[in-house]
């Protein structure tokens, strides 16, 4: 009788890694090594979440720098994105005021961003209060 | 940044000053499927009785920027001469099995999500030539996506007048109220593209957008 092949199967499914990343890990570098941080990740297949949100140029920066990666990375689909902020909330003047001294000191940091793979996340949806992820099954 | 803030207004002053009096490069941006070349269709229907490109529920069918010239409109007595830019629409993800859903086989769809991804690429690039943008809506879909999100914060960061168009406002599904209250801080028309609904109070509103250039 001949000798069953021994199979490792991890319910067909591989390993999710999502990645926490404080806005301190981002805070001192420039555009272009935020986005390479953000998609070094990535590429590694994990989900970011990021404290803070990065700046609207840079958001456009990252889908910009994802497309030239499509075709180039094998298996890369680009990315998917969201972020929540509290800037639609009704707030006083003096609060709003406050919110955008900060936001210049400081960057966004009253935030969160989830960024992850096209192949694992397969779609964000988003409403003023929440973020949801829907994600592949491998 | 600094830098780029400082270039983008010395274009805008330098461009005022040598620019074809009354011409307004006006874009239009938007994430696929939501009726950018649509609309930019109606607006050459109506003023130059021709389209600017094709139209396709298969997504990513425009995938080059598409430019008409010396589009006059004409409203109470005032003319303006526009450069109508269509661009392809923003996604953050490109994959070339979702065109196989719609029949076409894996080569013609590498191709197409190959050419889509260059079309996004050259959209973000234009962003910095425009006078003008109307930011195209799909009103029977979320509003919140990122993609719309982040094009309005460029626009804003450029200095550029938007105007935020919710479109599809024949199907059962739009939600013109929700879009506006997603966008509170924007001026947002509702029209169908496709029916030509609502397009007279557009073009009011483009006027007024053309005033803020």
């Amino acid at each position: 009788m001949a000798k069953e092949k021994k199979k490792v199967i991890k319910n067909g499914r591989e390993d999710l890694t999502i990645h926490f990343m404080p806005y301190s890990e981002i805070a001192h570098e420039d555009s272009v090594g935020r986005i390479k941080k953000i998609l070094g990740i990535v590429l590694k297949n994990k989900i970011v979440i990021l404290q803070g949100r990065l700046r609207s140029d840079e958001e456009a920066k990252l889908i910009e720098n994802s497309m030239m990666l499509i075709g180039n990375v094998p298996g890369f689909a680009g990315i998917e994105i969201a972020s929540l902020s509290g800037e639609n909330e009704n707030r006083s003047l003096f609060e709003g005021v406050r919110r955008n001294i900060a936001k210049i000191l400081v960057g966004e940091q009253d935030a969160i961003t989830v960024i992850g793979p096209a192949s694992v996340v397969k779609d964000i949806t988003k409403d003023p209060k929440k973020i949801e992820l829907m994600l592949s099954r491998k | 940044m600094m830098i780029k803030i400082v270039r983008n207004f010395a274009r805008r002053i330098f461009s005022g000053v040598f620019k074809k009096k009354g011409e307004v490069k006006l874009g239009f941006y938007g994430s696929p499927n939501a009726g950018k070349t649509s609309l930019a269709n109606r607006i050459c229907q109506d003023w130059l009785g021709e389209d600017l490109g094709s139209v396709s529920k298969v997504p990513h069918e425009t995938r080059e920027i598409q430019i008409k010239e010396k589009v006059v409109i004409e409203r109470n007595g005032r003319k303006i001469e526009f450069k109508l830019i269509d661009t392809p629409g923003i996604a953050t993800r490109i994959d070339f099995e979702d065109f196989m859903k719609f029949g076409m086989k894996k080569a013609e769809a590498q191709d197409r999500a190959k050419e889509a991804t260059q079309g996004i690429i050259d959209s973000i690039k234009w962003l910095d030539d425009m006078d003008a943008v109307v930011v195209l809506i799909d009103s029977t879909a979320n509003p919140y996506s990122q993609v719309n999100i982040t094009i309005l914060g460029n626009l804003v960061a450029r200095n550029i007048p938007v105007l935020v168009v919710a479109n599809k406002i024949d199907l059962k599904k739009s939600d013109i109220k929700k879009i506006r209250g997603a966008f509170p801080d924007y001026e947002v028309v509702g029209i169908s593209a496709k029916s030509g609904e609502n397009i007279e109070e557009f073009y009011e509103e483009l006027f007024k957008l053309v005033k803020k250039v």
